[in-house]
């Protein structure tokens, strides 16, 4: 199976506005979903211009999948779906 | 720390970047209050009008104009800024706000005045700790709900703490809670008003208000305009700046320079300068009178505490200048034409920066907006080749103790053996207020007591990121 891949954006807007308290979402991951996801931390993402700058922070999903104003409330319960769904 | 409060502003001040440098400001200004609150969207106060009238205000602020000066409501944020001659050569600190803080009325929800009231938390008990405890005879029980006759009520609180239900709460108003010098007051409007004689800058009624109805006077568009005049503007990073960003400081200064500063450095090394000089200042002192004591000078709102409240602990705060004032210096020494720009975490530094010929002050928010604007992360910087790094005490100026320890150990060098009797008041409320005017009294334990506004030091300031 393949891994789920989350896109962080740390660009300086997302940061400013909320990224930061993502930083640590690597750690509150379910210690069995640990292996099925990827986190990764990106340089900006230019959601905030292509979509709208009050919806930041952005989180990505598997290249595709786009979280506006994502907590990592929001972003724990997408990946708990997205594992349940892909196994 | 992130909330509604700190997300507006920030997201304000991005916008503003981008349509600096898209050089669509001044139209678009008007605009940005209604395209935030289209008709129909949710509104976060009563309805959409009064959001843009408040964004309108926020605005208003983040082009440095005094909310409270409003003359003439029917006039444009566009012509705010046509006024404000950007471009037309004014030199920056000539413009400087003397006031950095600004209420603005419209958004103040009036807090009602702190009161101790029972809720229906209450179960009427039959031990009734609340009526036992109270030493005014305040309680009664009506209808099996305790009451508390609010013209008896001292706010004691002894009747929260006794009961088992949690049922008795006190209300508060924050900004006035916050102010450690009763600065922040309701006027006869019951609208919050500052009484600038009063107050020292130290921003604490600012991070409070749960409603953001106090605003700073940006300098931030005097900055991007100084920019776009070719003007040759230096970063002075506070040493606070640290784990403010992603990254490390030398990337921080680098990505200063590439948001086109003409140069970057470090206050650290001036606050090099000031531990020298303090220490020096502080041995004179000792020798002179060994019974006498120090004060230091590098937190502004703690300066501003002493000249409008403390007036018998003026000789007692050191002379040295603070690691900006050295910090500007040294920019002027290297070249005399280049514009200051202090960048930290602090409200009062700009209140400080006035007075000692700083040109311009930006929080660490407004470089961040200046730095998203410009599609900068600093995390994808190269570091900054600096000279030479500052030394690591004087990065730590920016942490409680940090100062004394500085000092300390630059004695200790100097005077093997040398004793340095240190207090440290890590945050200025109410309860240090009271503590250090009993100081002032002549009561001061020690030799040397730091003093830092903000607990924990300069890195929780009020226009800290983190």
């Amino acid at each position: 199976m393949e891994k789920i891949k989350v896109e962080i954006c740390c660009g300086t807007a997302c940061y400013l506005l909320g990224a930061a308290n993502l930083m640590s979402i690597e750690d509150e991951i379910p210690a069995e979903f640990r292996d099925k996801v990827e986190i990764e931390a990106r340089t900006c993402l230019e959601l905030c211009e292509k979509e709208n700058l009050g919806g930041a922070p952005y989180v990505r999903f598997n290249g595709e999948e786009i979280m506006a104003q994502a907590t990592s409330e929001k972003v724990l319960a997408r990946i708990e779906e997205l594992v349940g769904g892909a196994a | 720390m992130l909330n509604g409060s700190t997300f507006i502003r920030r997201e304000l001040m991005i916008r503003i970047v981008r349509a600096f440098d898209d050089g669509t400001l001044e139209t678009e200004l008007d605009q940005i209050p209604i395209k935030l609150r289209p008709k129909n969207s949710v509104a976060s106060r009563c309805c959409v009008y009064h959001d843009r009238a408040i964004l309108k205000y926020r605005l208003m602020a983040l082009l440095g104009v005094s909310v409270e000066d409003e003359t003439d409501e029917s006039k444009s944020l566009s012509a705010y800024y046509a006024e404000k001659a950007w471009g037309g050569g004014v030199a920056g600190h000539a413009d400087a706000p003397h006031t950095p803080l600004s209420v603005c009325g419209p958004a103040c929800s009036g807090c009602p005045d702190a009161k101790v009231v029972s809720t229906p938390n209450c179960r009427g008990c039959f031990a009734r700790p609340c009526v036992y405890n109270c030493p005014k005879k305040a309680i009664s029980v009506v209808g099996g709900q305790s009451v508390i006759d609010q013209s008896l009520c001292i706010k004691c609180g002894k009747c929260i703490t006794a009961c088992p239900y949690h049922a008795i709460v006190k209300t508060t108003v924050p900004c006035e809670d916050a102010c450690p010098v009763g600065a922040i007051r309701k006027n006869e409007h019951g609208v919050a008003e500052i009484d600038f004689a009063k107050c020292i800058f130290c921003g604490k009624c600012f991070a409070a208000c749960p409603f953001a109805a106090v605003m700073e006077r940006s300098q931030l568009v005097d900055v991007l305009a100084a920019m776009k005049r070719g003007e040759k503007l230096v970063a002075m990073v506070a040493p606070a700046a640290a784990r403010q960003f992603p990254g490390k400081i030398e990337q921080l200064l680098a990505a200063c320079a590439k948001a086109g500063f003409g140069d970057v450095m470090e206050v650290a090394l001036g606050a090099e300068m000031t531990t020298a000089h303090e220490t020096e200042e502080f041995i004179e002192r000792m020798e002179k009178d060994p019974k006498t004591f120090m004060t230091t000078s590098c937190c502004p709102a703690w300066v501003n505490l002493v000249g409008k409240h403390l007036p018998a602990l003026v000789d007692h705060v050191s002379l040295t200048p603070s690691p900006m004032v050295y910090a500007r210096e040294i920019v002027k020494a290297k070249d005399p034409d280049a514009k200051t720009v202090f960048i930290g975490p602090c409200v009062a530094k700009r209140s400080e920066a006035k007075r000692k010929d700083v040109d311009y002050v930006l929080s660490f928010e407004e470089l961040g907006a200046i730095l998203a604007g410009r599609k900068i992360d600093v995390i994808a910087c190269e570091p900054w080749p600096v000279e030479r790094p500052a030394n690591p005490t004087a990065r730590n100026y920016a942490k409680s103790c940090g100062v004394t320890e500085a000092v300390l150990t630059e004695a200790t060098a100097k005077i093997p053996g040398f004793k340095l009797d240190a207090k440290q008041i890590n945050g200025i409320d109410r309860k240090t207020c009271a503590m250090v005017k009993l100081y002032a009294a002549g009561k001061m334990p020690v030799n040397f007591l730091e003093v830092m506004a903000c607990p924990g030091g300069c890195q929780n300031g009020p226009c800290s990121l983190a």
